[in-house]
């Protein structure tokens, strides 16, 4: 069988292209991005299937709904934080079904490397109650996304897979397998997608009936993994996903390691899990996010005679990234020698701004115009713009999520802040700004709204933008911003002094303004170099 | 047979072309491998690292526990020195000794060599000096892979034939830019 060195997300996606992938519809954010990325290589190449940067991440579930609805085999692909924006049509796709197979792969960042949270999309598993994978390693991100397929049309359902950070970024060789061809177009049942109430309360009780055939599937899957160590009794772990390794990086020199239980599909995989807690004293749970396997076992009462231990426990950190050092720790193993620290305080390293980065001379330009006003706010938003918070800067106030910063800008301003301020990138504002500043225009919101123009989504690396140049002054214009009041400046030092002027001049204003600062990002201005 | 390597470096330095070249002539030798990187945010100018693990059986972790690590191979002085408690006491640290200043704090370099000597077994080679001989200065990363190459648990000839896949397309100067750089890293480190 060939090999190839892969991406975790990339074994994802040539996993989905292998089960006969018909479409493919993402927003870009790490740690996803990649899986989209690779399809959209592969699509160039083979032409076989579009693959689609969405505008949002609840389109691009639509999107791939519809696909589904088609009979075709769809795949829909985000950050977590994304599947917040998509839980909408997510969580009533549990109630209308899939009809072609519908996966939706949600890379969650514990430790928070590149997000505003550390939220478990398992919950989200166990929230719309379909079913789950939660590969360990590579060859089961692309085993595993091959079976997703067949298992969402055997059930009808979409199915969740979770990825972690560390899987998603993580490279290393793949064994594929044969292609299976795509599916034909193949109209559904009509009634089950229509949630009336009528509809929706029979697909729901449905719904609940495949429950415990999903517990059964789970007890079934050949990636969950039951091995019970009968000479000692005392010590049992229940590990999933990437935790799974680093239990067994931490046993691997033992003649005989404790018994474990290897979980890696949602629904929890009941019947195993009676059998490891049934063998042992104490449970350890090593799960990589939330305490979601642990807080179910252990209820609220706990099980007579037993212990469990995690994160809920204090055994492992509440919060933050898993590591092998943390799980080596838990079991009870004292720390490899390493080589000791030379004391030298070492300088942190921050990311930062790129030289030369318009967002830069917007701040520059902004900082003076507020300069004296010590009442405004700066509401910002999700992009490599969130830099500007830190020093030299120190330019905006707040990072929520997509879009926030113009409805929050608004809020303020409702209540008689001055001047209330919004800065935005132009693909931020395509995913999530459009909306609000609809609003605003309505209301004549007294408010200032930066634009930042760099033509692409640069912090995930360069994917196209929806909004942007002169699309993005129409779209601008049409929610009904006043033409007077949308100015455009280019971010330069040379025009710094200009600008200052037109951003003092906006915030001036008593109404809604919009300045758009157009320059392109140098990152994508090197790649046209190179 | 294993090898456990911390690759560091600060972002857009390069560190995932020579995660590259080592992933590839891994594969080459029938090597089992991971491979853990840094995208995202961090990739603007932050610290990077990349955790590579070569080995003949199974690798579990994506990670290399603390006082695992064979090697550090760091296209920055500084950033060789933050990952010290990942190396085993006997470990290598192999360096470039040109400091990438991107922040206000960055401390007294000469301070950041003597401590990178405390490992037990250092090559530092001035990998900005080597990289504009062999033709240019953006090479310095194939440099310090050249460094390093003696002391990998793979063959040259892999090594070689990735990089000439990988810098190929970019046509013959640049091609030959590498190699030469590659050459000469590996020529200082032998001399140290």
């Amino acid at each position: 069988m060939p090999r190839e060195i892969l991406l975790g997300d990339e074994a994802v996606a040539l996993g989905a292209v292998h089960a006969g992938l018909s479409a493919a519809y993402s927003y870009p954010g790490t740690p996803a991005s990649e899986i989209l990325e690779y399809l959209l290589r592969l699509a160039a190449e083979t032409k076989a299937f579009p693959a689609v940067w969405s505008v949002n991440e609840k389109v691009a579930y639509e999107e791939a709904l519809g696909a589904s609805f088609a009979g075709k085999r769809a795949l829909v692909s985000f950050k977590h934080v994304g599947l917040n924006v998509a839980a909408d049509p997510f969580m009533n796709s549990a109630i209308t079904g899939a009809n072609g197979g519908l996966l939706v792969v949600s890379a969650d960042d514990p430790g928070m490397h590149s997000s505003q949270n550390e939220q478990d999309s398992r919950f989200y598993v166990q929230f719309a109650r379909i079913f789950g994978y939660e590969p360990s390693d590579h060859q089961e991100a692309y085993d595993m996304t091959r079976e997703a397929f067949d298992l969402s049309e055997r059930l009808g359902l979409p199915v969740l897979m979770r990825l972690v950070t560390r899987l998603s970024h993580s490279r290393s060789a793949v064994e594929t397998r044969e292609p299976r061809p795509q599916n034909e177009l193949k109209k559904g049942a009509g009634k089950d997608w229509i949630l009336l109430p009528v509809n929706a309360r029979r697909r729901f009780a449905e719904l609940l009936d495949r429950q415990g055939e999903m517990v059964r599937l789970s007890d079934e899957s050949r990636f969950n993994i039951l091995k019970l160590n009968d000479q000692d009794r005392s010590v049992g772990v229940i590990a999933s996903g990437i935790a799974y390794n680093y239990f067994r990086e931490a046993v691997a020199g033992d003649a005989a390691p404790p018994s474990f239980l290897k979980t890696s599909t949602y629904p929890l995989p009941e019947g195993l899990i009676r059998k490891l807690v049934g063998h042992v004293d104490t449970v350890l749970v090593l799960e990589d996010g939330y305490p979601f396997i642990e807080r179910q076992i252990q209820g609220l009462f706990g099980i007579p005679g037993k212990t469990v231990q995690g994160k809920t426990s204090g055994a492992l950190p509440a919060s933050g990234e898993l590591t092998p050092d943390i799980v080596r720790r838990a079991l009870g193993r004292a720390p490899l020698p390493s080589l000791q620290a030379s004391g030298l305080p070492l300088a942190g390293r921050p990311p930062q701004l790129c030289v030369g980065c318009p967002h830069s001379d917007t701040f520059k330009a902004l900082n003076k115009a507020l300069e004296g006003r010590t009442g405004s706010n700066v509401f910002s938003d999700i992009g490599c713009y969130t830099l500007g918070a830190l020093p030299p800067h120190n330019a905006i106030h707040t990072c929520v999520c997509m879009g926030a910063s113009i409805g929050m800008a608004r809020g303020a301003s409702d209540v008689g802040l001055h001047p209330a301020v919004s800065v935005i990138g132009d693909s931020t504002f395509a995913h999530s700004g459009i909306t609000p500043l609809l609003s605003a225009a309505t209301a004549n919101t007294d408010m200032t709204v930066i634009i930042l123009d760099n033509a692409t989504t640069a912090m995930t690396g360069g994917q196209p933008s929806y909004g942007s140049g002169e699309r993005l002054l129409r779209l601008v214009e049409s929610l009904g911003v006043l033409k007077d009041h949308i100015r455009t400046i280019e971010p330069l030092p040379k025009n710094h002094d200009k600008n200052v002027q037109v951003i003092k001049d906006e915030i001036g204003y008593p109404g809604l303004s919009v300045v758009v600062a157009v320059r392109e990002c140098v990152q994508e201005q090197r790649k046209k170099r190179s | 047979m294993k090898q456990d390597i911390i690759l560091a470096g600060v972002g857009g330095q390069g560190i995932l072309s020579i995660a590259y070249v080592i992933d590839n002539a891994a594969l080459a030798d029938g090597l089992a491998f991971k491979q853990a990187e840094v995208h995202g945010m961090a990739q603007r100018g932050g610290a990077v690292q990349s955790h590579m693990r070569l080995s003949d059986g199974t690798i579990w972790s994506d990670l290399i526990p603390k006082g695992e690590a064979d090697m550090i191979l760091s296209v920055e002085p500084l950033e060789a020195l933050r990952y010290f408690d990942h190396l085993r006491p006997d470990g290598i640290v192999i360096t470039s000794s040109t400091p990438f200043r991107n922040i206000p704090d960055y401390p007294d370099v000469d301070k950041v060599l003597e401590a990178l000597r405390l490992a037990p077994r250092s090559i530092v080679v001035d990998s900005e000096k080597l990289a504009k001989e062999a033709g240019t200065v953006k090479a310095q990363n194939i440099v310090l892979l050249g460094a390093a190459s003696s002391f990998l648990i793979l063959k040259q000839e892999s090594l070689l034939k990735t990089i000439d896949g990988l810098f190929r397309g970019r046509g013959l100067p640049v091609l030959e830019a590498n190699l030469k750089a590659f050459e000469l890293g590996k020529k200082a480190a032998l001399g140290s």
